[in-house]
């Protein structure tokens, strides 16, 4: 008999689908995203919250996976990358493509969930304000300075539209 | 590292569920706000047959209200929470520059005031600010509530007065009156985002109307095994004059005041040199005030 | 041939599954039956093994356990000394030395795992630091890893005549590289035990196909090893990969299953290569002009307990030890020291950042001790056409360094800024400078390397038509990709949606050397154009093309060869060009075919309340040839420049008795988004001949001017000299006391 502390069934709110989930209460949030739903786009770089590259939208908000226990967002509505929608969505990863935003690519999708949820927010951003929303994603490829211009591009666009 | 299934997490119905919970002797239940810092240490053999319970979703203890002259901040309030909230910008600036200075967005959206107060890091960027702003806290439990001055919180390294059945409910903030309130902020870290602290430092100081020191409160964070304020050099400058302000003697009294240590980050050479500093910056401050 | 793709900013053809997420990184991989790895390491540097304790009351059941006696080849990885085993058996020399390997179905049960088993050691006083190992290296051989002597002249007959004599110690730090995907692979062994396959993460599948033949005493055709999209490089995954690709293989051999070995970030940091260590000493002569008459360099680096690249960064980095400057009596004595610690590896740069950042602070220290400015005592001494280097190969390159030179200034504003620093400094708490770095960074492998290493690159058509780019390149985040499709699509004038690049598998493509030393675009590149030429005079003359044709009617001809003959492919293997002769024992010649040239110039402020620098403004000028794609070219040096912030300013790996401390991302820090300012990359051509369409390589040049530029920018600033690296506040504080 499985205690309620010790199991949990959950039907997981991720990018517009309920999963059925059984895993321990505890369990990582990315590792139920890449393990269990396969949705292998968000990354881990460091397990404990200081590289960005798990970072998905939580009920509105950008936040690490690799710090969120299951149990507290059974009831919650989660965007990962691969579910990363609209108009703002759209233009920020075709500005990336077109900017060189991205070299190996393992901070990138981090990078655009960061970029996106900012425009969502923010859709006319200065320079600072762009840096800042990327500031806790790092990349050691590119020095940030196409990703920063990409997220410009992009809000640029956004505007004309 | 990947979380180990052997921990516990309870979600709290609501905030009466969790006071129970955390009351049952011998059940050791950790309350469980944001958990940027608890989840961080989740797959270390520390965290065998721990047992969490999260209350970071109770709206009870995420509210922030003004009282007559008195804000409220709950406990799971998070650092997006206080510094979208006017009302913090507004009477405690101090707080919204100690909650941007906190990690990164993300971990702003996810962290919270009270796991913060409660994980009792000498290096956190938050209790400096709530001690410069002379804070109480106030603790439930079944047994009810009691406040206490949140400076006599934090009793040693990663000790506080706390009760193992008690739960952070919320900080308190006393609006101030004077027309010269003066408040001063800074964190020195290991970069400008994502950073550990070396140095934080949070102070305010009112003052007479014929520009004389009426209270002045210094604190620091890293710079002894808890946060803290510097009593010694507050006593010193307290009733001087501000365009006169033994701005020497206070640096010798502050080296009194701090026990900095040399660890992973910095040296305690550094810190002290840069606590001195920062003081010098808010005395200059001080000085230049026109009454 | 058209040209037109080369030198366009053609949007890199790898960028759309990467931005999506669809990418697949091996931890996005699972196989049936997959069970995970873990290496037990020893936790204390040095000593010998007595013998490994598995506590008797764990569930040892479920558990597949490999230790040295397990292994059917040899015991040591493949590289160039061997002298580093895969899992020691009777000594530690190192901590985090890997001794034995456990898999599991579950992950977490390995890390309890862990800690039910002992390895028992006799622990030795260790070896820690350059000068102990100095010390060692009088009465042990052991200790040195390799050395190097490089004479031109004789500087002991100038010291009496110098006008000035100036002598001075400089040191920088170990560096770790923090890709942002961990190392990791998967590997397979086929049940009959005939075949070993493992793909992962990596820049050599064939360095890994070398150490994993070896390590099972197979054949050629018995090996296959295919890179995954990898989450950068950097050079941290040169050799490495050799060794967790041989522990996941060893695994499978044992438990008959797939295995996947990943290393979680701080097992990642404290176990693998880093950069290595240095300590630079020069003393220095200059005449009443400012010119060189002598440079006298001691250049030692700190190896750690095994040989591995050493030899090779090493060699780099004394052939770069001089700078790009003319001087009539060079010494340059090198080596690589043995410590108890952590191997140090390939890092981006590989040993000329470490010399060059000495150079070129000594370059400061001349300028002081003579009275001309830091840029004037530079012009003074710039090597150019028909100077002669320290190892005697005439300089031919057509670049002239003062052009560069003229350009950086400009383009940062450098003399207004100085002088209007210099002016307000004095008053303020935050003190602002400006430094420059000039530098030579010789493309591709030296010497005989390239000659040695003899690789090999093609193209075959396929039934489709298309062109399929066979080269064990990898792409790792510099657009190798999309390189290669734009050398093929100008060689053939054909569009890019024809060309399609094999995946680095060697089961496919054929041995074009390593994804290192900035030879990609420029060695193969090249064998890339070549072969693309060969394919097109086969099919000119077998008379299935005319000389003018459209895509279409090259499709066509490609389909009619295959059904005519079979298969349509054309290899193009490395010859040196003719200009390069090179001595290997008396290390004299042509060390590199050509030089990439470089002028950075970086501005800072330093806030004397915090001790903190921050880079507010960066130039980056070079010379490269030719530049393949402006948008990539600019990407790989922003990213460099970045890096060599981190490595001037803030990335300081923190020992406790040879084990790194701060090995977690909290703690080991590389700049954000918001850490420095912009980085302005302007470049120059001269085409180098034997490159594709000119191009030479750049993808090291940023690692080697950024420090010594900010620890310039920072002299002037504090009017103060700096002489290692990472200068941390700390170290500021210390300075201006």
């Amino acid at each position: 008999m499985n205690h309620p502390e010790e199991a949990s069934n959950i039907e997981l709110n991720v990018n517009d689908k309920l999963h059925p989930i059984n895993v321990a209460p505890f369990t990582r949030l990315l590792d139920v995203l890449r393990d269990k739903l396969r949705l292998t786009g968000t990354k881990e770089g460091c397990g404990e919250g200081e590289c960005g590259a798990c970072a998905v939208i939580i009920d509105g908000k950008v936040i690490n996976s690799c710090l969120i226990p299951i149990a507290t967002v059974k009831n919650s509505k989660i965007t990962t990358i691969e579910g990363l929608s609209g108009k703002a969505a759209e233009l920020v990863k075709e500005s990336f493509a077109l900017c060189n935003g991205a070299q190996c690519g393992i901070c990138t999708p981090g990078m655009v969930i960061s970029a996106t949820d900012l425009l969502n927010k923010n859709p006319n951003p200065e320079l600072d304000v762009i840096k800042e929303s990327l500031s806790g994603n790092l990349c050691r490829c590119t020095g940030y300075i196409r990703i920063i211009h990409a997220v410009d591009d992009a809000a640029r666009k956004l505007k004309e539209s | 590292m990947r979380a180990n299934g052997k921990i516990q997490l309870y979600v709290a119905k609501d905030l009466n569920d969790a006071l129970t919970k955390v009351s049952d002797p011998g059940c050791n239940w950790q309350p469980l706000a944001g958990g940027t810092d608890i989840m961080v240490h989740a797959g270390s053999s520390l965290q065998m047959g721990a047992k969490f319970i999260a209350i970071g979703h109770l709206p009870e203890l995420r509210s922030i209200e003004l009282q007559n002259e008195t804000l409220s901040i709950g406990s799971c309030a998070t650092y997006t929470d206080i510094r979208s909230d006017n009302l913090v910008k507004k009477y405690f600036p101090m707080l919204d520059q100690a909650a941007a200075a906190t990690g990164a967005l993300a971990i702003q959206n996810q962290g919270t005031i009270g796991g913060n107060i409660a994980n009792a890091s000498p290096a956190a960027d938050t209790p400096p600010a709530l001690l410069a702003y002379g804070a109480e806290i106030q603790l439930i439990s079944t047994r009810g509530t009691r406040t206490m001055p949140y400076c006599d919180f934090h009793t040693g390294y990663k000790t506080t007065a706390k009760k193992p059945d008690e739960i952070i409910r919320r900080v308190i903030l006393r609006k101030t009156n004077e027309s010269n309130f003066l408040t001063f902020y800074r964190k020195v870290g290991t970069r400008s985002s994502l950073a550990i602290s070396k140095v934080v430092f949070a102070a305010s100081a009112g003052m007479t109307a014929n520009g004389f020191i009426s209270h002045i409160r210094l604190a620091y964070g890293s710079m002894g095994p808890t946060p803290l304020r510097a009593l010694r050099t507050e006593s010193l400058l307290k009733g001087t004059e501000a365009s006169n302000i033994p701005a020497d003697e206070a640096i010798r009294t502050l080296a009194k005041d701090l026990c900095p240590i040399d660890d992973i980050r910095s040296t305690k050479t550094y810190r002290q040199a840069v606590a001195g500093n920062l003081l010098k910056q808010f005395i200059e401050q001080l000085r230049g005030i026109t009454v | 041939m058209k040209t037109g793709l080369v030198g366009s900013p053609m949007p890199r053809v790898e960028a759309a599954e990467k931005i999506s997420g669809v990418a697949q990184y091996i931890d996005d991989m699972a196989f049936p039956g997959m069970l995970h790895g873990l290496t037990i390491r020893s936790q204390v540097p040095c000593g010998k093994i007595n013998g490994i304790r598995f506590d008797q009351s764990f569930d040892w059941s479920g558990f597949t356990i490999v230790t040295a006696a397990d292994i059917p080849g040899k015991n040591l990885v493949a590289l160039i000394a061997e002298d580093q085993p895969y899992l020691a058996h009777s000594r530690i020399e190192h901590p985090e030395e890997p001794v034995l390997l456990i898999a599991h179905e579950d992950r977490s049960q390995l890390f309890q795992a862990r800690s039910k088993i002992t390895i028992e050691v006799d622990t030795e006083v260790p070896c820690l630091s350059l000068s102990e190992a100095s010390h060692r290296a009088t009465t042990q051989k052991s200790f040195v890893h390799k050395e190097f002597l490089v004479e031109k002249g004789n500087v002991e007959t100038v010291w009496t005549d110098a006008e000035k004599i100036v002598e001075a110690v400089y040191e920088t730090g170990l560096q770790e590289h923090l890709y942002i995907e961990p190392n990791g692979v998967i590997a397979s062994v086929s049940p009959d035990k005939s075949e070993v396959t493992v793909i992962g993460s990596m820049q050599c599948p064939y360095y890994v196909h070398k150490a994993i033949k070896q390590l099972f005493n197979m054949r050629d055709d018995q090996v296959r090893i295919i890179q995954t999209a990898t989450g950068g490089g950097f050079g941290g995954k040169e050799e490495y990969p050799s060794i967790i690709a041989g522990h996941a293989a060893l695994l499978a051999w044992k438990s008959g299953r797939y295995v996947k070995l990943i290393y979680d970030r701080d097992e990642d940091m404290a176990a693998t290569t880093k950069r290595h260590p240095s300590k630079t000493r020069i003393r220095s002569a200059i005449d009443k002009d400012g010119r060189l008459m002598a440079l006298d360099i001691d250049f030692t680096l700190d190896g750690g307990a095994y040989s591995t690249l050493s030899p090779v960064v090493l060699s780099r980095g004394t052939l770069h030890a001089a700078g790009p400057y003319d001087c009539p009596n060079t010494r340059i004595r090198s080596r690589a020291l043995k410590t108890n610690t952590p191997p140090n590896g390939a890092f981006r740069g590989f040993g000329a950042p470490q010399s060059i950042f000495a150079i070129e602070q000594h370059m400061n220290a001349l300028a002081r001790a003579s009275g001309l400015s830091d840029v004037e005592i530079r012009r003074r001494n710039f090597l150019k056409d028909t100077s002669i280097t320290a190892t005697g190969q005439i300089i031919n390159d057509h670049v002239d360094l003062c052009q560069l030179t003229e350009r950086a200034l400009n383009l940062s504003d450098f003399f207004a800024k100085r002088e209007t620093f210099s002016r307000l400094n004095p008053g303020q708490t935050v003190k602002r400078g400006m430094g420059l770095a000039t530098f030579m960074h010789g493309a591709g492998f030296t010497g005989s390397g390239e000659r040695t290493m003899a690789s090999i690159a093609g193209v075959s058509g396929s039934p489709e038509g298309k062109i399929k780019v066979l080269a064990s390149s990898t792409e790792i985040g510099q657009g190798a990709k999309t390189i290669f499709t734009q050398i093929a699509c100008d060689a053939l004038s054909l569009p890019a949606e024809m060309i399609e690049i094999a995946d680095a598998d060697t089961g496919i493509v054929p041995n074009s050397g390593p994804t290192v030393a900035s030879r990609t675009t420029m060695v193969v590149g090249k064998l890339v154009e070549d072969a693309c030429k060969g394919m097109l005079s086969k099919l000119l003359s077998a008379g299935l093309l005319k000389r003018e044709y459209q895509p279409k009617d090259f499709a066509q001809a490609v389909r009619l060869h295959l059904a005519k003959y079979g298969e349509l492919k054309i290899l193009s293997e490395y010859r040196q060009p003719p200009h390069i002769t090179w001595d290997d024992k008396t290390y004299r010649g042509d060390a590199y075919g050509t030089f990439a040239w470089g002028v950075y110039v970086a501005e800072v402020e330093v806030d004397t309340t915090t001790f903190q620098t921050r880079v507010n403004d960066f130039v980056a000028v070079q010379e490269v040839g030719k530049v393949v794609n402006p948008i990539l070219a600019a990407g790989q040096i922003e990213g460099g420049v970045s890096q060599g912030i981190g490595f001037a300013l803030y990335e300081k790996v923190v020992c406790r008795e040879g084990r790194m401390l701060n090995n977690r991302m909290t703690n080991y820090i590389i700049p954000t988004a918001t850490d420095f300012g912009p980085i302005r990359v302007e470049f120059f051509e001269s085409p180098y001949p034997f490159g594709p369409q000119g191009a030479k390589g750049i993808g090291e040049l940023p690692l080697d001017g950024t420090a010594p530029a900010i620890t310039a920018a920072i002299e002037d600033a504090i009017q103060k000299p700096v002489c290692h690296i990472p200068f941390l506040p700390e170290d500021l504080m210390e300075t201006m006391k």
